[in-house]
């Protein structure tokens, strides 16, 4: 086990590194120039060349993509530039270690925009993400209890139509209705669970909706087709046979098999869900990673953008570690292997 | 789980429903005609057929129809529009014999005119990214699935690089730098154009994975039969065996897999519509509609939804027609939700 936690940290990192240069080339090497972008009116020809040199964008590329790695574990300065340093030390602006870059846009390290715009991601993320397993789970279940009967066809054809409607048309309409119009819950916003962790949940249901009718939706398919093909494997019969009782049955013997597929679309949804929650920040305004990220591209802010996305590759293939991990502890088989 | 109308157990010989009961007892029958007598039981896949098919069909002429100045999608109709603030007159958005969904707020346009030209470019944009996305995906899924080693290797790897991109992101903060490659390198022409070109480029060279997985799959068991090292013995070359002997057997799959892949890339154009880095206004696509709307949500809800309901509505329908066809052309798989 421990062997094979250390070859997929290995090949973790690997994918880590390979990531970093395609999303640093695509870019940085794009046709854009990101130096002409940092001063608005008054640029002069000049001033973009010192800003270029600034960003440490007039290197060649691969110098660029070794600073970027080398700001990563100890920290860069902007300019990188040993004389200016000694001359006047206060016109440098260092970037502490786990440096992502520095938004001249906004005039703030990367790292400090990301790490202020994660808690409310996470938040999002983890309140949609309990409630939508929760009811995906329990109602394909149910489902395929009931296999063939109205309320299987009902939660079956609830589901299809969730997981046809677009997170934003069901976040507006529940904002526009529920919020708005009828006001029966307080407009969605944000407040640090630490600060008062009953009005975090009042200020985050509604986003947690939203998304969790989306997502229970292929929770409640996957579950019930599982489901359905495990309560008809054969040990399931013997186990009702020697008497064992119904819910004992459903749960170990049913559930336990279709665990497996489900915990694995679970790591990758949660794994994609810090850069699949652009749309929902957006439609209930919560200033997040996908609202930084829809930001930085209106506003061609490069540095933050490659900042995100490498943010939401690293979470997505750590979530693919925790997902092979778990396999082990859920079944017994891949843990001899 | 959309045919729920129940499939009953078809074995190659059996005589079994239909015309041709009469005439003999047993006779055999190719996978086509099985999978067509099924998909006749199948009402719900039949009628998500019908309604698929008159929305490609409208999306087909609505040019037509615009020219011939039965829909109007950019003419204002300011007289209708002069409630405060612009807000259309009379109940439902405006709702009248002349303008079946109400009018725009502001310009007065014309909103059911605006779906169905709308409808054109979604769908424009789904369809060709959908060839992309399978075109790519079949090749290199078969060139994996039958080259053993390194190629193999090399092509999965791939695979899981690109997919641990998060997609959305990918599309949002390539927008701006894409759409002027489109436009400067490939010389499409400026705007609509251009927009569409970019989005069926990211939608396909990001979404091209999944399909390459299942084919590579496929083409895993297939290698191993007879009738390929028979043709192999016969010294057919390597594109003989890839597109005449390998593609023949794996229509089924793509087949399905477009009809799953399209609503995606529809609701994908309307998501990137909505965060203002899709087809941009005045031309009317689903997004750019939806995305027009959302300042609309609260005063005009009606502006808002008729969109929002027909996207879901075109959403719904190829996702009942991808899991029919899925359960008609192959009844025995399909556990997947």
């Amino acid at each position: 086990m421990v062997f094979f936690v250390i070859r997929r940290l290995l090949a973790i990192g690997v994918m880590l590194v390979v990531t970093s240069v395609v999303t640093f080339l695509l870019f940085f090497a794009a046709p854009t120039d990101p130096a002409a972008l940092t001063c608005g009116r008054e640029c002069t020809p000049d001033l973009i060349d010192a800003n270029r040199h600034a960003m440490g964008l007039d290197k060649p590329i691969h110098v660029q993509y070794g600073d970027f790695v080398k700001g990563l574990f100890a920290g860069r300065d902007f300019p990188d530039d040993p004389v200016q340093k000694a001359q006047a030390p206060e016109t440098i602006v260092h970037c502490e270690a786990p440096c992502l870059g520095y938004s001249f846009l906004r005039q703030a390290p990367v790292t400090e925009l990301v790490t202020q715009a994660l808690p409310v991601t996470v938040s999002l993320a983890a309140g949609a993400f309990v409630l939508w397993m929760l009811i995906g789970v329990l109602a394909g279940c149910v489902a395929a209890l009931y296999k063939g009967r109205w309320l299987d066809r009902l939660i079956v054809g609830g589901a299809l139509l969730g997981y046809s409607l677009p997170t934003f048309f069901i976040g507006l309409l529940l904002l526009t209705f529920v919020s708005i119009r009828w006001a029966i819950l307080p407009i969605p916003s944000y407040t640090p669970f630490l600060d008062n962790p009953l009005q975090w949940a009042a200020g985050l249901v509604m986003p947690w909706t939203a998304l969790a009718v989306v997502f229970a939706a292929a929770y409640v398919r996957l579950t019930r087709a599982y489901m359905i093909e495990s309560l008809s494997e054969d040990y399931v019969r013997t186990a009702r046979a020697k008497g064992v009782r119904e819910p004992r049955v459903i749960v170990k013997h049913g559930l336990r098999v279709a665990l497996t597929p489900i915990v694995t679309m679970a790591g990758l949804d949660l794994g994609g869900l810090l850069g699949g929650m652009v749309v929902t920040e957006q439609v209930f305004g919560f200033n997040g990673l996908g609202k930084l990220a829809v930001q930085s591209v209106t506003n061609v802010d490069l540095p933050t953008i490659v900042a995100v996305v490498l943010v939401a590759a690293a979470a997505y293939t750590i979530a693919n570690l925790v997902v092979d991990i778990l396999y082990g502890v859920i079944d017994p088989r891949v843990r001899l292997k | 789980m959309t045919s729920t109308p129940p499939v009953a157990a078809v074995s190659q010989t059996a005589p079994e429903g239909g015309s041709d009961q009469a005439k003999t007892a047993i006779h055999g029958r190719s996978r086509g005609q099985l999978a067509l007598a099924r998909l006749r039981r199948d009402k719900v896949t039949l009628t998500a057929l019908v309604i698929c098919a008159a929305l490609l069909l409208v999306a087909a002429i609505s040019p037509v129809l615009s020219h011939w100045g039965v829909i109007d999608p950019l003419r204002n109709n300011p007289h209708l529009v002069t409630e405060v603030g612009s807000l259309p007159n009379g109940p439902g958005g405006g709702m009248s014999w002349q303008h079946w969904m109400g009018v725009e707020p502001g310009t007065g346009r014309d909103l059911l005119s605006r779906i169905v030209a709308g409808l054109t470019i979604s769908l424009t944009v789904a369809v060709l990214a959908s060839l992309l996305t399978v075109v790519m995906g079949t090749c290199l899924g078969i060139i994996a699935g039958i080259s053993k080693g390194k190629t193999d290797w090399a092509i999965s790897r791939l695979m899981d690089i690109v997919l641990s991109f998060p997609q959305l992101l990918m599309l949002l903060s390539l927008a701006p730098i894409l759409v002027g490659v489109m436009h400067q390198r490939l010389h499409l022409p400026e705007g609509t154009p251009s927009q569409i070109g970019f989005m069926v480029l990211v939608l396909g060279c990001f979404g091209w994975p999944q399909i390459a997985r299942i084919v590579r799959g496929q083409v895993l068991s297939l290698r191993e039969q007879e009738f390929i090292e028979a043709a192999r013995s016969l010294g057919a070359r390597r594109a003989q065996l890839y597109f005449k002997e390998i593609l023949p057997h794996l229509w089924a799959p793509i087949l399905v897999y477009v009809t799953l892949v399209m609503p995606q890339y529809i609701a994908a154009e309307a998501t990137l519509g909505f965060l203002g880095v899709g087809i941009q206004a005045p031309t009317p696509s689903l997004g750019s509609l939806l995305n027009d709307s959302v300042t609309y949500a609260v005063v005009d809800p009606a502006y808002f939804i008729f969109p929002g309901a027909t996207l879901a509505v075109v959403v719904l329908a190829f996702n009942l027609l991808g899991d029919g066809l899925r359960d008609v052309l192959d009844p025995k798989g399909g556990t997947r939700a």
